[in-house]
């Protein structure tokens, strides 16, 4: 994935509550087999229905619960295909929150009305190593896991860091781990 | 961590399962054709094996027809036939044992895990799939990932997890007549909210979970993703290992497993982050009026009026919905003619569920101007109520009784789509806006809910039902 640091530039409101990845990218755009081109599918009936005019800039502000529903990362792609970076919202589906950091989106949340203004501002700043975002003249903090930083500062392969750093450990847990009598999928 | 600190069963398969701090090793990863092909394409580029093919469990139900169609290339529609085949060759190239087209164990994902005894408690399960949920409900912590996740697991049988908090959701009081535990979990995503559970794992509790059989357990547990958390759980009891023995995945020396799984309960005195109690007898027949599984009342109940929202935002979803769903404030929902109802999903197809429409369907007919369809949640489902016979009831009456597949809960393709504004009741779990096809409504119901709507050919109250009123048409 792309290195996520500093993300500068304009702001696309889309201010509804509890938008599902079905909303997202519908069920029926699903079916492809590939991990690139969904950008086209993003909230591609809301769009077809000239419901929502989706303006092309680096951060979307969303409304609370922004991704709940399905676990489809495709959502997640095509948000990012779409060119934003970072959603800001006061709070995020989990399993979409955590499908996004794997793709280099940056999901921030701040309270309601720091996203009004942000909104209000129309171009924003966020900086990722010192978790703040500006708009205004107005300054808000944000949280995100050490981890989740980390690897996305340098745009980094979760398997290949696991793999690295955990490789001997992960052997060592299945050498205890397997005496267990779990069920052997090959052998049903 | 001493053995005297009191600890939930969260604390207890998250502790068994840490590698390291922050890893939470995978007991068993199942997949499907929908969200699996990015990850297979990722292992082959970065030149990776599957670590652990014997915890990994394949099957072939989002896109599949439900018409019998006997093998993945024999699938009419090209981009559903190259993702089923897909799915067959990454199985074939890596290793993983896969239930395809054709095979008598393929089934919804979430209906062959628990079926086939690959399911049990204390594991971590996950799937790239929100309803592995589902799982909980035998006691183990199952959550849905994403397909970098599924990369993940594929390549180090372990992920990067920020452990959840805990959260117990504790019934009082008894079922009513006619109440159903999909009405349960409805009901208390209605209580709590789409985002109620959200960063939490949820233990469900209490006189009334205990004396539940697993089937409804495990819609209670699927449904905890509607409510916005990851994982649903319910403590492995005598019901449990009952349900679990002589399955094909049960261990060898089941009696020495169970011994294992009763000290799974969480301990006595042990405290959760959040807690919620919700009155189980108060709860009615539910249904969904608007395009969230919060927005949901009593069969008996009115439309609310979005305008009663304590938020602007409230306000204007509840209007928004309303639209949507073609409903005004003050409607009664056993008014709206219905065009469609489906009986199927990873939430209400097991063969509990079937039994239970079945018996509301025997000897009655599905009313004119309404396509009803039965779809099993396995192949082993379809045949265990063809054995006895409840596939004759649902055709005598009218119903189409199909093979086992998602159909029209992920509604992939066409021919399972609604045309706009068509109105369905459903035993699906989510009534989002096109969910069921672009503009589709849908109301989400128990399985007898769903059977009474087909015969009646609009939403009507089971509990009159039951007591013999509702043959004569209550418009």
């Amino acid at each position: 994935m792309r290195p996520l640091t500093l993300v500068e530039g304009g702001v696309t409101s889309l201010d509804r509550d509890d938008v599902d990845t079905d909303q997202i990218v519908p069920a029926r755009f699903l079916q492809r087999v590939e991990r690139t081109g969904y950008g086209k599918y993003l909230f591609h009936d809301w769009r077809g229905d000239g419901d929502v005019d989706l303006r092309p800039n680096p951060v979307l502000v969303a409304g609370a619960n922004f991704g709940c529903g399905s676990s489809r990362e495709h959502a997640a792609w095509a948000i990012e295909d779409f060119g934003f970076r970072v959603i800001i919202a006061p709070s995020f589906g989990d399993i979409f929150a955590g499908n996004a950091l794997k793709v280099g989106l940056l999901p921030i949340r701040l309270e309601r009305d720091a996203c009004r203004a942000v909104v209000d501002a129309g171009t924003v700043r966020v900086d990722l190593p010192e978790q703040t975002v500006l708009a205004s003249g107005r300054q808000w903090t944000f949280d995100i896991d050490p981890d989740s930083k980390h690897r996305l500062l340098n745009g980094l392969d979760d398997v290949a860091i696991t793999l690295r750093e955990h490789s001997d450990a992960i052997t060592a847990f299945e050498a205890r781990h397997d005496l267990l009598p779990l069920p052997d999928t090959t052998a049903l | 961590m001493p053995r005297t600190t009191p600890r939930t069963m969260l604390g207890k398969i998250w502790d068994a399962h840490e590698v390291a701090p922050g890893l939470l090793y995978i007991d068993l990863h199942l997949i499907h054709e929908l969200s699996s092909p990015q990850a297979f394409d990722a292992l082959r580029e970065a030149g990776r094996a599957i670590r652990r093919p014997d915890r990994t469990l394949a099957t072939a139900d989002h896109s599949v027809p439900t018409d019998g169609t006997a093998a993945g290339s024999l699938i009419g529609r090209p981009l559903a036939r190259r993702q089923v085949v897909t799915l067959e060759q990454n199985c074939e190239e890596f290793g993983v044992p896969l239930y395809s087209l054709g095979h008598e164990r393929r089934g919804i994902v979430h209906v062959i895990g628990p079926e086939l005894g690959v399911t049990q408690p204390g594991m971590t399960i996950v799937c790239g799939d929100s309803h592995t949920a589902t799982h909980g409900a035998f006691g183990a912590l199952g959550f849905g990932i994403g397909t970098s996740q599924a990369e993940h697991v594929f390549a180090t049988q372990c992920l990067p997890m920020l452990k959840p908090k805990s959260m117990r959701v504790v019934y009082s009081g008894e079922l009513g007549h006619g109440v159903s535990p999909k009405d349960l979990i409805l009901a208390t995503i209605g209580q709590v909210g789409t985002a109620g559970f959200t960063g939490h794992a949820v233990e469900f509790a209490g006189p009334v979970i205990e004396g539940m059989g697993m089937a409804g357990r495990m819609t209670i547990c699927n449904m905890t993703v509607e409510g916005g958390g990851r994982s649903g759980m319910v403590a492995p009891d005598e019901t449990t290992f009952a349900w679990l023995r002589g399955r094909p995945g049960a261990p060898a020396d089941f009696d020495a497993a169970v011994e294992v799984w009763r000290e799974l309960r969480t301990d006595e005195g042990a405290t959760f982050d959040r807690e919620v109690h919700v009155d189980a007898s108060r709860v009615s027949p539910m249904v969904t009026w608007g395009t969230s599984p919060g927005m949901v009342i009593g069969i008996a109940d009115r439309v609310p009026d979005p305008d009663a929202s304590d938020s602007e935002s409230g306000r204007a979803a509840g209007r928004r919905a309303l639209e949507y769903m073609g409903l005004r404030p003050g409607n009664s929902l056993t008014e709206l003619p219905l065009d469609h109802v489906f009986i199927g999903s990873c939430t209400n197809a097991r063969i509990e569920d079937l039994r239970e429409a079945a018996a509301i369907v025997a000897g009655r007919r599905v009313a004119a101007g309404v396509r009803a369809t039965v779809v099993p949640g396995s192949q082993q489902v379809k045949a265990d109520a063809e054995n006895e016979g409840l596939d004759r009831i649902f055709l005598d009456a009218g119903f189409e009784w199909h093979h086992s597949g998602c159909s029209m809960c992920g509604a992939l393709m066409e021919e399972v789509q609604l045309a706009p504004r068509q109105r369905c009741a459903s035993t699906s779990n989510r009534n989002f806006e096109g969910r069921q096809g672009h503009q589709a409504r849908t109301h989400l119901v128990s399985p007898a809910m769903a059977a009474a709507a087909a015969i009646a050919g609009h939403l009507v109250d089971i509990r009159d039902w039951s007591q013999g009123h509702a043959t004569a048409d209550p418009r």
